[in-house]
């Protein structure tokens, strides 16, 4: 076994070897641009890049016509966000999302507000989850689009897209689905008809593909319409102009093909360490709570916050593993997760979680070495900490007196 | 983020952890932070003719909070009440090396000691 594991496979992943493979000749014998009508070097490029399409299509039930690509997630969510806001304004200006998305949907909904949209953040069950019935509440006559993403990047929740799909087109047929699906992609089904979904976005290095490429999946039948955000030479059907990057898109359709191939297996046995690795800390530890829904949740993620346990020390004892905390002192503002806030985790847990995010690459004796060494941490730690002793004698932390700063 | 050496050295080797009777007459102990912001800090000295002659600590906070509570019971083991109670959260900085970000974590080691002293001097008023 190899040191420092790599746990953190929601912040990205490795590329996997073949679709690196894959991908290499299209950066020095087949390197040309894929717009160049008039020589076998831009057919070559084309073709692979039509191959790629199909192959990203195929994995969410799409067609492979429906495929814009970008330089990422980041990119796709902002493009259907404003993209929609912007060409559908006639009909409407508000649009409705939830409290623990990704900040690139979270903050193009703030520039669309300070532009005069009217944005609804829905916040979820204390377990993360949304209901349609919640969704549909929220909806007005001017509601134009609902975006609600697939998997949370923090805790791994999974919604009921096809629930909320439903309920959605029940009430406004013409009121547009987005849905933020880069942490589910490849993990668990994605199929837009089931789920009425009119825009999906996607990420090929949250998938094992390369960094730099992403999609945003725009339905045809019937047309969901969109204006760009970059101008230039009419790419994508006009609506993402720029160059294509053919050996991230080349690899990207290969990340695809292989999650969809691989997905059912897989997810059986991710599950199966994830579970290992729940039940090898909840064994040994007290005081571990898990955060959002253990049921609806992508099956390599658990997030736990260790009571009485600060996550950046936790993280600085586990420097042999690669994983995150939501605790404030990770993140540049001082706050701890907005998505465990939004669930209702206290702030004092907060600092105290950490999620891990097991991947293809990860072993059970990866895991098992992983339990250990959390074990011992985290008691080394709770040995070190005030709250732990007065929590063993019985005090209530809440009833105290304390000097926030 | 990076860690200096010597903050890494104190959370490895954490010094003076541990706990003295919060009851006792010869004791001061100072409680500051609060959960919900990630750090708190517990700092104990015992002191006699005015000399501090013992100093332990728990704190739950990252990794530059536990090495500047060790740190701050190292410096003040030997030093009296009037000496310790000098002592600027900036020395902790340059000692440990702390980034911009972590300057708070000195502070609470410096309202710590404060607090320990205050704690022991009230006792004592009468
Ligand atoms: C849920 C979610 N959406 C969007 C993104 C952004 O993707 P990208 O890194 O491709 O811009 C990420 C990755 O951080 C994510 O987890």
């Amino acid at each position: 076994m190899k040191l420092p594991i790599f746990m953190d496979n929601h912040s990205t992943t490795p590329v996997d070897p073949r679709v690196l493979e894959a991908m290499l000749p299209y950066f020095t014998t087949h390197f040309g641009n894929a717009a160049s009508r008039n020589h076998s070097f831009g057919w070559t490029a084309e073709a692979a890049v039509e191959a790629a399409r199909a192959q990203i299509a195929a994995l969410i039930g799409g067609d492979a016509k429906e495929i814009v690509f970008t330089s990422g997630a980041t990119e796709a969510d902002n493009l259907a966000l404003k993209g929609v806001a912007s060409f559908y304004r006639k009909q409407g200006n508000h649009i409705i999302t939830v409290a623990t998305e990704h900040k690139a949907i979270l903050d193009s909904g703030k520039r669309l507000s300070r532009e005069g949209y009217d944005v609804t953040y829905l916040e979820p069950a204390k377990d993360g989850t949304v209901s349609p019935e919640q969704v549909v509440a929220a909806m007005t006559d001017k509601t134009i689009l609902v975006s609600v993403m697939h998997a949370n990047n923090e805790i791994g929740v999974v919604q009921d897209l096809a629930a909320i799909g439903a309920a959605i087109k029940a009430k406004n047929p013409k009121c547009l689905f987005h849905s933020d699906a880069v942490q589910a992609a490849g993990k668990v089904e994605i199929d837009v008809e089931k789920m009425k979904l009119d825009l999906v976005s996607l990420s090929a290095h949250k998938m094992y593909g390369p960094k730099g490429v992403g999609a945003l999946w725009v339905r045809r039948k019937p047309r969901v319409r969109l204006d760009p955000m970059i101008d230039g030479g009419g790419h994508e059907r006009g609506m993402r102009s720029g160059t294509l990057a053919v050996p991230l898109i080349v690899g990207f359709g290969k990340a695809c093909e292989l999650a969809l191939a691989e997905m059912d297996a897989e997810a059986i046995r991710l599950r199966a360490l994830r579970d290992r690795l729940y039940r090898g800390i909840t064994s040994q530890l007290a005081e571990v709570y898990v955060n959002g829904s253990m049921e609806h949740r992508l099956p390599g993620n658990l997030n736990i916050s260790f009571a009485f346990v600060e996550g950046e020390s936790l993280l600085m004892a586990l420097k042999d593993v690669a994983v995150s905390s939501g605790s404030a002192c990770t993140s540049a503002s001082l706050e701890p997760s907005y998505v465990l806030r939004a669930l209702g985790v206290g702030d004092e847990l907060a600092h105290t979680s950490i999620r891990f995010g097991i991947g293809r690459f990860n072993t059970e004796e990866e895991v098992d070495f992983v339990i250990d060494l959390v074990v011992k941490s985290v008691n080394r730690l709770r040995e070190l900490s005030p709250l732990w002793e007065m929590h063993q004698e019985g005090i209530d932390l809440s009833t105290i007196a304390w000097t926030p700063h | 983020m990076a860690y200096s050496d010597k903050v890494i050295e104190h959370y490895e080797n954490p010094k003076n952890v541990g706990t003295l009777g919060k009851d006792e007459d010869d004791v001061g102990t100072g409680l500051v932070g609060a959960p919900a912001c990630g750090d708190v800090m517990r700092l104990q000295i015992r002191v006699k003719d005015g000399v501090i002659t013992d100093a332990k600590f728990k704190t739950f906070g990252c990794g530059s909070a536990i090495a500047s509570s060790s740190l701050a019971t190292e410096m003040i083991k030997g030093m009296t009440i009037e000496q310790a109670g000098t002592i600027k959260n900036t020395q902790i900085v340059e000692e440990l090396n702390l980034p911009p970000v972590k300057i708070h974590c000195s502070v609470l080691a410096e309202d710590a000691i404060k607090a320990a002293i205050e704690d022991y001097k009230k006792k004592h008023a009468r």
